[in-house]
């Protein structure tokens, strides 16, 4: 490893706690703003309000904010995350664990299928640049990345699973294999892997085809057809795997659209994910909880950003990283 | 959700020098596009002129007809309280007009343009800051935050958005809905302009080191004239693709907030009426209810990606 390289990560990895110190205190201030709190709401109209005083007095929520995010921070860097007041007095890990788990197979599986099936249609399109095929199958597949989850996941529950009796009513399952609860790779699961996956195809063929038209008018390309190798050699050899190269940049921006999308996903199929989980602890104004999906969700991120900064630099020395925080 | 996530896939194009003229003549030639400009220009104007074209007000109910097909009375059918369809989607083309329109000027304009241009610029601390700014913006999960400013704000943006119709006497502000605006709009804003002010950023980092920038400096002109008329010129071809398929992901953006009720409210959009017939579980007997909204956003925002595709090829000589 370089040392310039070594000094970047470092650099990069010192700045995470700084935005996450900003974040957490922007969430939690904001939280606390509310009209509401989780006292009111676990009560319930009826309640006796000299109570719901009582145990707000007693929880600390009548305390100044900044003392109790203080509070709040403290035990957060002790690795306590609080506790959950939707699911009584649960700690917020336990959870948060088997949510955050089932998403991310999610997001792993729809990602890596989605490249899969959108890197050969994006070279297939520039091969035949200048023909009708290329406009024509980048023009398909913005048809589904244009049409609402909201719109396409009832239809297609009631197609599939009501009319055809294709899927399973379920869209998620606790099947385990070699152990370990993989509900993703069972059938319950095929219709929110779908759902995830087709609206990302368009923008990953797009990129993809714009890589491969790059790389295609290149002197070295030139040569490969010269020396009389065969088409596909020179596809697969010489353009696509340098075409796909800038392709990981997409990774990022990938995951952060994919969490927009699985809240409503999640919500409307019944998927026990963190996108569900979100909704419902702003819902109940479960404050713990809420902090404890920000921070996690910010820091997945923010490192998933920089392993692609890093990777970047790796597979494209050009790029110097030692050049300052800058991406 | 981020309203400008998009953007960031066509910033590999160059910059082309091509003026306004020739590029129009160019999109003309292009059916696609032309298709696309047509289904954007009917559904905006439809949403312009909805207070003189709407056959129904957006609150009329018509509780004889509920949830009934289509019929000479009501076009395209009603929902479940008697609205007529058709005139909900007009009024709903408006409420995306306004939200799109307002988060274009603020987040990709103002906030989005002018913060690029001047991290792009004048890097070292501006840069730092701005970019830093933008990184918490970008690493937060946006919908959750989303979802936090509604359930803590939208009462007191209600009661300031009162409070202003008071102070001003302007009547229009206490109309149903106004106040939610407002809250939609600054969210969407919020999250908005990263995208762009990255995108610019970028393109004026490799211009600054360009010898008319070096020149103009020479000859003493201020920095807000460096930036607007030697920078922004420059940057314009790349900004107009953004911000017409940033368009289209305002439009979809809508549908999101609404169905988790952070969206508008009291008026109606595209995004609440897909929610109401979706949440009504109704779709398999009354399927117009669902189909009439769906139909105006996918036809919208499918134009708007179209558009965006076409202009990309059209900007970016080498891929065409």
């Amino acid at each position: 490893m370089p040392a310039g390289l070594a000094t970047y990560i470092i650099r990069r990895l010192l700045v995470i706690p700084l935005i996450l110190l900003v974040v957490s205190f922007i969430t939690f201030a904001l939280g606390r703003f509310g009209p509401s709190d989780y006292v009111e709401i676990q009560a319930g109209p009826r309640a006796n309000p000299e109570t719901i005083e009582r145990i707000r007095e007693e929880r600390g929520l009548n305390d100044p904010v900044y003392e109790q995010y203080v509070r709040w921070l403290m035990d957060f860097l002790q690795g306590d995350f609080g506790t959950s007041v939707k699911y009584r007095g649960v700690p917020v890990e336990d959870v948060i664990m088997p949510r955050l788990w089932v998403s991310l197979q999610i997001n792993i599986v729809v990602i890596l299928l989605s490249w899969v099936i959108a890197l050969p249609i994006g070279t297939w399109a520039a091969m035949r640049r200048g023909t009708w095929l290329d406009p024509l199958s980048i023009g398909l597949l913005l048809v589904p990345a244009s049409i609402p989850v909201l719109v396409a996941t009832p239809i297609l529950q009631w197609l599939l699973v009501v009319q055809l009796g294709l899927l399973p009513a379920d869209s998620w399952s606790d099947a385990e294999y070699f152990g370990v609860k993989l509900g993703v790779f069972s059938k319950e699961a095929i219709l929110a892997i779908f759902l995830l996956t087709v609206p990302t195809l368009a923008g990953i063929a797009r990129f993809m085809r714009a890589q491969v038209i790059e790389v295609m008018d290149q002197d070295f390309v030139r040569t490969a057809h010269a020396k009389g190798l065969a088409v596909n050699v020179v596809v697969i050899r010489h353009i696509a795997r340098n075409a796909l190269l800038p392709i990981v940049t997409l990774f990022g921006f990938e995951l952060a659209a994919l969490t927009g999308g699985a809240i409503i996903v999640e919500t409307l199929l019944g998927i026990p994910g963190m996108g569900q989980f979100a909704f419902e602890a702003v819902q109940s104004r479960d404050y713990d909880s809420i902090m404890a999906v920000v921070m996690l969700g910010s820091l997945l991120f923010m490192l998933a950003m920089l392993v692609v900064d890093v990777a970047y630099g790796f597979i494209d020395p050009r790029i110097r990283l030692g050049g300052g925080l800058q991406q | 959700m981020s309203t400008f996530e998009q953007v960031e896939m066509v910033s590999e194009a160059p910059p082309s020098t091509s003026g306004a003229p020739r590029l129009l003549r160019r999109i003309a030639r292009r059916p696609v596009a032309v298709g696309a400009i047509v289904v954007i220009v009917t559904i905006y104007g439809l949403g312009i002129l909805a207070p003189l074209i709407a056959p129904y007000g957006f609150q009329d109910a018509d509780l004889e007809h509920i949830r009934e097909g289509p019929s000479r009375e009501h076009l395209l059918g009603t929902d479940h309280i008697g609205h007529d369809l058709l005139s909900r989607a007009i009024w709903s083309a408006q409420t995306t007009v306004i939200i799109s329109m307002t988060v274009l000027v603020s987040a990709g304009l103002i906030l989005g343009t002018s913060l690029g241009l001047l991290s792009g610029y004048k890097r070292g601390k501006t840069d730092f800051i701005i970019m830093r700014l933008g990184d918490i913006f970008v690493s937060v999960p946006t919908i959750l935050l989303l979802l936090i400013i509604n359930a803590s704000l939208r009462d007191r943006v209600d009661q300031w958005v009162g409070g202003l119709a008071e102070v001003t006497g302007i009547a229009w502000l206490n109309e149903p809905g106004v106040a939610s605006y407002f809250l939609v709009f600054g969210a969407l804003s919020m999250f908005g302009w990263v995208g762009i002010a990255r995108l610019v950023r970028s393109q004026v980092l490799a211009l600054r080191e360009s010898s008319y920038v070096a020149s103009a400096e020479a000859t003493g002109a201020s920095t807000p004239r460096i930036l607007i008329h030697h920078l922004l010129p420059n940057v314009s071809n790349l900004l107009i693709v953004s911000l017409t398929i940033s368009l289209g992901a305002v439009a979809a953006a809508e549908v999101t907030l609404s169905f988790l009720g952070i969206g508008i409210q009291d008026r109606p959009t595209f995004g609440l009426m897909i929610s109401e017939a979706v949440g009504l579980g109704n779709i398999r007997e009354h399927p117009h209810m669902m189909l009439v909204p769906a139909v105006f956003i996918i036809a919208l925002v499918l134009s708007f990606n179209l558009l965006g595709d076409q202009l990309t090829d059209v900007l970016s000589p080498r891929r065409r």
